[in-house]
């Protein structure tokens, strides 16, 4: 039985919160069970930001998790704060351009991918979120490209839908890295 | 039903208010449920309704009580510091028998405490946290789901007995994002209110609304009615669910999200061979006491699980009588009990 | 025959619970002269509150709303919001509304909540049987200021129609006195006037009203009357503040 626990985290303003939700809202048009539980606190923007996303074929207990399938990074003190918080065989998957460090775990795969770089020479810093998600979709299988396409049309504004191609691509160079 | 969203607890809160047929919502902004007061913020102005930032919780419950008096649907949201402040207009909510819906996202205290969920109000929504013999009607939902279909029950319950009708939940829940379905049609009852203040029109004597009077045998009568109201909610409102419990080694009482955790506890736990239920109340006023009951007769041990020093056990104590152990396993100051904690302490109580 | 006194339709044909001389009487008969004339008896819903009045839903023949001490501005704002056609006052007295009420009456006015209220300024708490209010003048013996109000310990007597008048949200403010029939009467044309201030929409209104508390102030009636007049009308200015000219 399919069955996710992802941990997004990173400085808030990378657009932690938004690539969970967005995975979230891909899930359930999947007609997977899906919740997503954000950090909150008065730090809106340059603190630090995770959130916690299930996605499975099972009812979901609780939304708080205390391990993860798999940790997506976006700054070192929440790769240092996380990556023990991965199962054996899991996932760490971090933006190589922001993070100079390597988790030293052995039962684990990781992925170290320039995002921040990648979506900066793509013109827009703000699909480094986005390039790291499509790994995850690689890599677990979680949702696919259709469903999270889906998922963005529902979620962002109108006015907003002409980046959804670049949103694709941007995944779709995460996928491929 | 429609179509599956993804929304916030919190969100999910307001709309279901509007659904419900609340167009007054009175509030003052304090995490983790400003959310309900920004939802209300946009969506009142479009449909004809009035959101209102008061100047404090103190005002922002007045306004409530005054909406209430003229007969509509209101609601006001806190979270636990707010939620003491508005105590001594809940107990006037309370003694002017008027119908409003209070919710209370929960977060650690005392004082000004932290904004990470907790559990920590329990004792002040169930035993009357205002002055004076009486009681809220207090829902506590699990899941974002649960939020909207209680929140809209809310207002029928608070207009059925004309009182004050509380959401419990807390930190985790209003935040969380979950799928939620909403209905085509709500439930909306209609209840006659023939005493509300709406203005006499010459046709009719003047109402009064008030919470006082002078002469003891008649504020007695007052609080026998009160007492006879309670007592019919007693009997006719409690809801629970009972997971897994028939068998079981030991039954877990959890509310809230709370009792999501222990579901995955019960799982964890079959793996190794221990049958683990649960008695989630979903009313914690009225208390499910008969589940409690029932089920006293025939399990080992009892655990309540808390994010509180050990509040809900004192009326699980209660339910269950002596007739077995009842042990507490709780966490404060917005940490969230584990799942592996929970188990362990399962484990040390069947010495397994 | 001519009939050339009648009580209003508005006030309820029972005894009043007040102390001889108390002037609360005579506010609450002014208030119903005027729902009369304006014929808004069926519309108005008026709050009660915390003192001696506590209990005037009983005098009122209009729908009547009990509030918690201090709160009735907020209690008003709730029931005028929820209905907008309708006409809504408070009577508040001067612990209620500029001591634990402050809060609630600077934001009801500061928002132009379209009410109106009736604040009744005898410079003592009556019903818990004369403390400093917030209103006490100077060198004023109250049970809790028994060696006289002394502004380095106790501060000074607060003027809450000056202040109020400073906020963009009001419309209608004034101060009258009850000390005599010519101020009685001004009285009566300020309240009709912050009613139909209201009536018209136009924002907050509140009529301030110098009153005595004989019972409180150890006077007779008569004195008490004198009392007013040499002690409280130096201190607190009638008149106007705000809205004299405005269209109704």
């Amino acid at each position: 039985m399919m069955h996710q626990e992802i941990i997004i985290a990173g400085f808030g303003g990378q657009g932690i919160l938004s690539a969970g939700r967005l995975l979230a809202y891909a899930g359930m048009l999947e007609k997977k069970n899906v919740s997503w539980l954000p950090s909150y606190g008065p730090e809106i923007r340059g603190g630090t930001a995770n959130c916690h996303v299930i996605i499975s074929e099972d009812t979901i207990g609780s939304p708080i998790l205390n391990s993860a399938t798999t940790l997506i990074v976006m700054n070192k003190p929440s790769l240092e704060k996380f990556e023990n918080l991965v199962v054996s065989g899991g996932i760490i998957i971090s933006d190589s351009s922001l993070i100079d460090k390597k988790s030293e775990r052995k039962d684990i795969t990781t992925y170290e991918i320039p995002a921040t770089k990648m979506a900066s020479d793509m013109g827009n810093t703000t699909y480094a979120n986005i390039i790291l998600l499509g790994k995850l979709i690689a890599k677990t299988g979680v949702i696919s490209v259709e469903s999270f396409e889906q998922g963005l049309k529902k979620v962002l504004p109108q006015k907003y839908h002409h980046m959804i191609p670049e949103e694709i691509k941007a995944l779709e160079m995460g996928m491929n890295y | 039903m429609g179509e599956k969203l993804l929304m916030k607890g919190n969100e999910v809160i307001a709309e279901a208010a509007i659904r419900a047929g609340c167009r007054h919502y009175f509030g003052y902004p304090i995490t983790p449920q400003t959310e309900v007061a920004h939802y209300m913020a946009k969506r009142m102005p479009k449909i004809g309704g009035v959101f209102l930032q008061a100047e404090s919780e103190v005002a922002a419950i007045n306004m409530v009580y005054g909406a209430a008096c003229t007969g509509v649907r209101v609601m006001t949201s806190s979270s636990s510091p707010g939620i003491s402040l508005k105590q001594e207009g809940i107990s006037y909510i309370a003694g002017a028998e008027l119908p409003a819906v209070i919710v209370n996202i929960m977060r650690a205290g005392p004082g000004l405490g932290g904004i990470l969920p907790a559990q920590g109000d329990y004792f002040q929504a169930v035993k009357g946290g205002g002055h004076g013999d009486f009681k809220m009607l207090v829902l506590a939902p699990c899941s974002v789901q649960e939020l909207y279909e209680l929140t809209v029950e809310a207002f029928n319950l608070a207009d059925k007995y004309r009182i004050g009708t509380m959401i419990l939940g807390d930190g985790t829940l209003g935040q969380m994002m979950e799928a939620v379905e909403f209905k085509d049609e709500e439930n909306i009852v209609h209840y006659e209110k023939n005493w509300a203040t709406n203005g006499t029109n010459m046709e009719r004597d003047h109402n009064i609304i008030t919470s006082i009077d002078t002469n003891p045998e008649i504020l007695e009568s007052w609080n026998l009615r009160l007492q006879d109201k309670y007592k019919q909610i007693t009997e006719n409102e409690v809801r629970v669910e009972e997971y897994n419990c028939d068998g079981a080694d030991l039954i877990v009482a959890a509310y809230g999200s709370v009792a999501r955790i222990v579901k995955n506890v019960i799982k964890m736990a079959q793996k190794e061979g221990i049958k683990v239920g649960l008695i989630r109340p979903i009313t914690l006023w009225p208390f499910p006491v008969n589940s409690f009951e029932k089920y006293a007769e025939v399990t080992k041990a009892f655990l309540t699980v808390e994010m509180s020093a050990g509040q809900m056990v004192e009326d699980v104590r209660l339910a269950v009588n002596g007739k077995a152990p009842v042990s507490f396993y709780g966490r404060t100051g917005g940490i969230i009990p584990t799942q592996q904690e929970i188990l362990d302490k399962i484990k040390s109580i069947l010495n397994r | 025959m001519a009939t050339v006194f009648k009580k209003p339709h508005a006030l309820r044909d029972v005894p009043l619970h007040y102390c001889p001389g108390c002037t609360h009487g005579i506010v609450h008969r002014l208030i119903s002269e005027v729902i009369d004339e304006l014929g808004i008896e069926g519309s108005t819903i008026g709050v009660s509150p915390v003192g001696c009045t506590y209990n005037n839903y009983l005098y009122f023949n209009c729908d009547m709303v009990q509030a918690s001490h201090g709160r009735a501005p907020a209690v008003a704002t709730g029931i005028r919001r929820a209905l907008p056609d309708k006409t809504v006052f408070t009577y508040q007295g001067d612990g209620d509304l500029a001591a634990i009420g402050t809060a609630e009456i600077v934001h009801a006015a500061t928002r132009g909540e379209k009410i109106t209220t009736i604040f009744v300024n005898n410079a003592i708490y009556g019903m818990t049987s004369g403390q400093m209010a917030p209103t006490t003048l100077l060198n004023q013996v109250t049970t809790t200021t028994p060696y006289g109000r002394k502004a380095d310990l106790h501060g000074f007597p607060i003027h809450v129609c000056e202040m109020l008048a400073t906020l963009e949200g009001t419309a209608f403010i004034e101060r009258v006195s009850l000390h005599d029939i010519k101020n009685i009467n001004n009285a009566k044309k300020a309240i009709k006037k912050a009613f139909e201030v209201q009536l018209a929409g136009k924002g907050f209104s509140i009529v301030e009203i110098l009153s005595t508390c004989p019972s409180n102030w150890g006077l007779n009636p008569l004195e008490a009357m004198k009392w007013l007049q040499e002690n409280m009308l130096p201190v607190y200015q009638l008149g106007n503040f705000k809205g004299k000219d405005l269209e109704v």
